[in-house]
């Protein structure tokens, strides 16, 4: 008899679930959802790869190679907070479920270095513009079958 | 009369995770419970000699799926104590913040677990209503509902703007409005009393003696709580443990609602007190060589962090107890003379949390 009241209430009340694949509700801005590079900023300096607590980044500094085993990854945005370039971002949703296993893997410019950049500047600022106008369509295709 | 043996779980309706009771009865009548556990053991303790000491926050937050926040407090402080790291007031105010938030939703998914082992769905579902905005407090201060991951050794790393607090408040007066809503089902109701009044009684003297802890201690009339040591930043609260005498499943429950509006009136007490100042104090070095014991108070109970350093950046050993393994000898205690249908509602009683207790 002592639940009655919340009964009627919750009669004359509108339902308080939603209809969740028709109605999404709207993310708050901090969630930390997806993880993703922008590889253009990165200077692999493999902080992230350090910090991380699942240890599920591994960076190629010789190779220019950035990735991430998204099933692993634990979304505790550490390698976000300690990044040194700010190139690591989140996005505010989770990752969709996924039926087959991936591995992010970005390819971006490795640092010159530093003795042998005066020497090769010449080629250096040639080289980066052609590498430009792949790397956008590159990241997409980019998620490798593991 | 012969004896009968009934398992009771690993896999059970009641039990949202896997514990196992070999359960001796003669005809309804519990005579005997054996315990079995070990089924989600994980070697979380043995990460402490691979990841390193700021890493092992992370590990020590899924020790447990529910109050991820008072886990990694208590490694925090540990390593704190070991390194004379001193914390901001800030920090530990918003430390008291999330952590009494965390003990707000863990009583509150309990309660509407209780309300569904004695068959009374609906209430379980108006505790999980209620507690869905304590969850959104969670997801848009610190960026997830449950493993919130905003310690670090020396603070904390997110703040609450005052947009965010005055929100906050504004949601728990609600939260608090309608969870009193409930009481009067949950403590008085005629159905829910018939099912656990006087069902699994634990002494005052059982209980101490048998090591139990949290609200299993206080609802035997012991006024034991590890807030009550001050760490953090509770010395500058004002709260008294919650205690109930009967020492019943009524009394359990009851201890668990009563501080389900003690924690609502922390997070208030806590905000009203927040000081302005840094987050997070700057950490150097490794830990030196020494050991640490560090008591914090769970939603279940006492928590218990040993921590031995060695100088390099991993822990010699980590040793975590955790409250429902100092709540099974007494579970045991209770469950002889029960009647068979009752075991459910006495196992939740406890709020066993299994894969804390395996790590």
């Amino acid at each position: 008899m002592l639940f009655t009241p919340t009964v009627i209430k919750n009669l004359l009340k509108k339902p308080a679930t939603r209809l969740y694949p028709f109605t999404v509700r709207e993310p708050f801005p901090n969630y930390r959802g997806e993880l993703y590079i922008d590889i253009d900023a990165c200077i692999f300096c493999g902080t992230c790869a350090r910090k991380c607590p699942s240890q599920c980044i591994e960076v190629d500094k010789e190779q220019g190679l950035w990735s991430c085993d998204p099933h692993a990854c634990v979304y505790c945005g550490i390698c976000r907070d300690t990044c040194p370039t700010k190139c690591l971002h989140m996005k505010d949703v989770h990752r969709k479920p996924m039926t087959e296993r991936i591995m992010m893997v970005e390819k971006g410019e490795p640092p010159k270095p530093k003795k042998k950049a005066a020497e090769a500047a010449p080629k250096a600022e040639a080289e980066p513009k052609a590498d430009d106008a792949d790397k956008g369509e590159s990241k997409k295709a980019d998620a490798k079958k593991k | 009369m012969a004896t009968t043996v009934i398992p009771f779980g690993p896999q059970h309706p009641v039990l949202p995770e896997p514990v196992h009771l070999t359960l001796k009865v003669e005809d309804e009548i519990v005579k005997e419970a054996i315990p079995a556990l070990g089924y989600v053991h994980r070697g979380l303790e043995k990460l402490a000699e691979i990841r390193d000491y700021h890493q092992m926050i992370q590990v020590c937050e899924r020790v447990c799926g529910i109050c991820s926040m008072i886990h990694a407090v208590c490694y925090s402080q540990a390593i704190e104590e070991l390194m004379e790291v001193e914390v901001p007031k800030r920090a530990e105010m918003l430390r008291v913040i999330w952590s009494e938030l965390h003990r707000t939703h863990s009583h509150l998914l309990w309660l509407g677990l209780f309300a569904d082992a004695f068959g009374f769905e609906s209430l379980f579902m108006q505790f999980w209503k209620v507690r869905e905005r304590i969850m959104d407090i969670n997801e848009a201060t610190t960026g997830s509902r449950v493993i919130v991951s905003v310690n670090v050794i020396g603070g904390v790393r997110a703040d609450l703007s005052p947009e965010q607090i005055r929100w906050i408040l504004g949601e728990i007066d609600i939260v608090e409005k309608e969870v009193r809503a409930l009481q009067d089902t949950i403590m008085n109701d005629y159905t829910v009393k018939a099912r656990t009044v006087g069902v699994g009684v634990l002494s005052k003297e059982n209980a101490y003696l048998l090591g139990a802890a949290g609200p299993t201690l206080r609802g035997s009339g012991v006024a034991q709580d590890m807030r009550m040591l001050g760490y953090g930043g509770y010395s500058e609260l004002d709260f008294e443990p919650v205690v109930e005498t009967s020492g019943d499943c009524w009394a359990r429950s009851t201890v668990r609602f009563r501080e389900t509006l003690q924690s609502i009136d922390l997070v208030r007490q806590a905000i009203a007190k927040l000081p302005e100042g840094e987050l997070a104090a700057k950490v150097k070095g490794n830990p030196p060589e020494g050991e640490v014991y560090m008591r914090v108070e769970q939603p279940r109970g006492e928590c218990v962090y040993y921590i031995k350093g060695n100088g390099t950046k991993h822990l010699d050993r980590l040793r975590i107890r955790t409250p429902t393994f100092a709540n099974i000898p007494p579970l045991l205690a209770m469950l002889p003379g029960c009647e068979l249908a009752d075991v459910p509602v006495i196992v939740l009683a406890i709020d066993p949390c299994i894969s804390c207790t395996e790590r």
